[in-house]
């Protein structure tokens, strides 16, 4: 492989990268708005937060994809940059898988922790802010470190939509080479390196979070939840 | 936003084409899937590092990588090393591939619920390994896990209209071709994306069903 093509795949790297930055960060802010919303008090707020997650999680993310990228545009009139496409279109996919994570560790807190904040009348907000979170968020972490390569794993369908990603810049040199084996094995690993730094990463703040509420990490590394819809019961 | 029924129902037939090919997709992979990582669990169980080290290797870059591109490279690899199959093959295995990883850990915890007594009871009749293994520990780890495989089931569906990219024609991929030859892009994406709600809503009650009637 040339110097040009490296740079091709690097480039690739650096659009996976942004990529999936900005669309873990929506998707954060979607799994917490969602999952909180789905232990609020009024059965609207409820169940749409539950419609939500249901729809989101029910149909494929590719489809979600395609749909974002060529049902949108002459829906609504605006056309979006492809980088905020992929985003919006996986932000809201794995937003509606992390719901479900938020709204598990913050059923898995004790009750007496909210009777207590009840008790010493803090307001409902108060309550989530300074009783609720802090202890459900450490417990948060494994999950969705998963969650987070599953995330990493679906940037590579905006390639479909030929943006110039990681899993694309691998087609691009393909072609230029007319020599698969390789590429795409240097494609895998890079993506593996990705993922692993990630778990790191990931594992680090799961320490620091649970040194903060008095507890010790996991020692085992669990298998990775499924991610499927939910009869509603 | 502008909506043409007769848009759907043109794209009716194509539909019905590309559902028949993701349950093709699905029943097959999920077959693979579960041979597969039955395979790599029990291997994972073998007493020797030559073994459970590799094969952790492997399944564990299997999982971290995006099957989107282990399509790619089975698909344009394969024929290089002189083997060729079709796309539909190719993908099938792929798919079936990248969740036997996933299985695999199913079956694991599966096997290790198994309460320690029953291993012990099986010493104490002097059962030969084999024995133990098809008449004792796996109809009672099966058992225990086949809602957490239904779950993966689920999983894979949503995940068949990758296959699209290495030209498969499921249902993906007739919505595309209908798309580009009537230039009409959101009746038949919609209809797909609505068809893949129902599908995973029936499987999961299909699903619980099954999971109470495992109970007794």
């Amino acid at each position: 492989m040339t110097s040009g093509l490296w740079e091709l795949v690097l480039k690739g790297v650096w659009v996976t990268i942004q990529l999936l930055v900005c669309s873990a960060l929506l998707a954060a802010a979607v799994s917490f708005v969602v999952g909180v919303a789905r232990t609020h008090r009024l059965w609207i707020v409820r169940f749409l937060a539950g419609f939500y997650t249901e729809v989101f999680r029910g149909t494929s993310a590719l489809v979600m994809i395609f749909w974002v990228f060529f049902v949108l545009p002459p829906a609504f009139g605006w056309q979006l940059v492809p980088l905020w496409a992929g985003t919006l279109a996986l932000g809201l996919t794995y937003g509606a898988y992390g719901s479900e994570i938020v709204r598990g560790a913050l059923n898995a807190v004790d009750p007496a922790q909210r009777e207590g904040g009840i008790a010493l009348s803090f307001t409902p907000w108060q309550r989530m802010r300074l009783i609720l979170l802090p202890q459900a968020v450490p417990e948060m972490i494994p999950p969705f470190s998963n969650l987070l390569i599953e995330l990493l794993k679906g940037t590579a369908l905006v390639s479909i939509m030929g943006m110039g990603d990681l899993a694309f810049s691998g087609n691009l040199v393909r072609l230029a080479l007319q020599e698969s084996a390789e590429i795409y094995t240097y494609i895998l690993l890079i993506y593996f390196v990705i993922a692993f730094l990630l778990t790191r990463v990931m594992r680090g703040l799961e320490k620091r979070l649970k040194a903060g509420v008095g507890k010790k990490p996991d020692s085992k590394t669990r298998a990775p939840e499924p991610v499927v819809v939910e009869a509603v019961r | 936003m502008n909506w043409d029924w007769s848009a759907v129902s043109d794209f009716m037939p194509d539909f019905w084409k590309g559902l028949l090919v993701t349950l093709q997709i699905l029943v097959i992979g999920s077959l693979v899937s579960f041979v597969l990582g039955l395979v790599w669990a029990l291997l994972m169980r073998l007493p020797t590092r030559w073994v459970t080290w590799p094969v952790g290797a492997v399944t564990e870059f299997v999982r971290n990588t995006p099957l989107l591109v282990q399509l790619f490279f089975l698909y344009y690899v394969l024929p290089e090393w002189g083997l060729t199959f079709s796309a539909l093959a190719t993908g099938v295995f792929a798919i079936g591939l990248h969740y036997s990883t996933y299985t695999m850990q199913v079956y694991r915890a599966g096997i290790e619920a198994v309460p320690v007594g029953q291993w012990e009871a099986a010493t104490a009749l002097n059962l030969p390994l084999r024995r133990t293994w098809t008449a004792v520990i796996l109809p009672q780890a099966v058992r225990r896990v086949v809602p957490a495989l239904g779950n993966y089931v689920i999983a894979m569906l949503k995940d068949t209209p990758m296959l699209m990219a290495i030209s498969v024609l499921e249902m993906l991929g007739h919505a595309r071709l209908f798309s580009q030859e009537h230039f009409q892009f959101t009746e038949p994406l919609t209809v797909i994306g609505v068809a893949f709600i129902v599908i995973s809503y029936l499987a999961s009650l299909l699903l619980r069903a099954l999971e109470r009637r495992l109970a007794h």
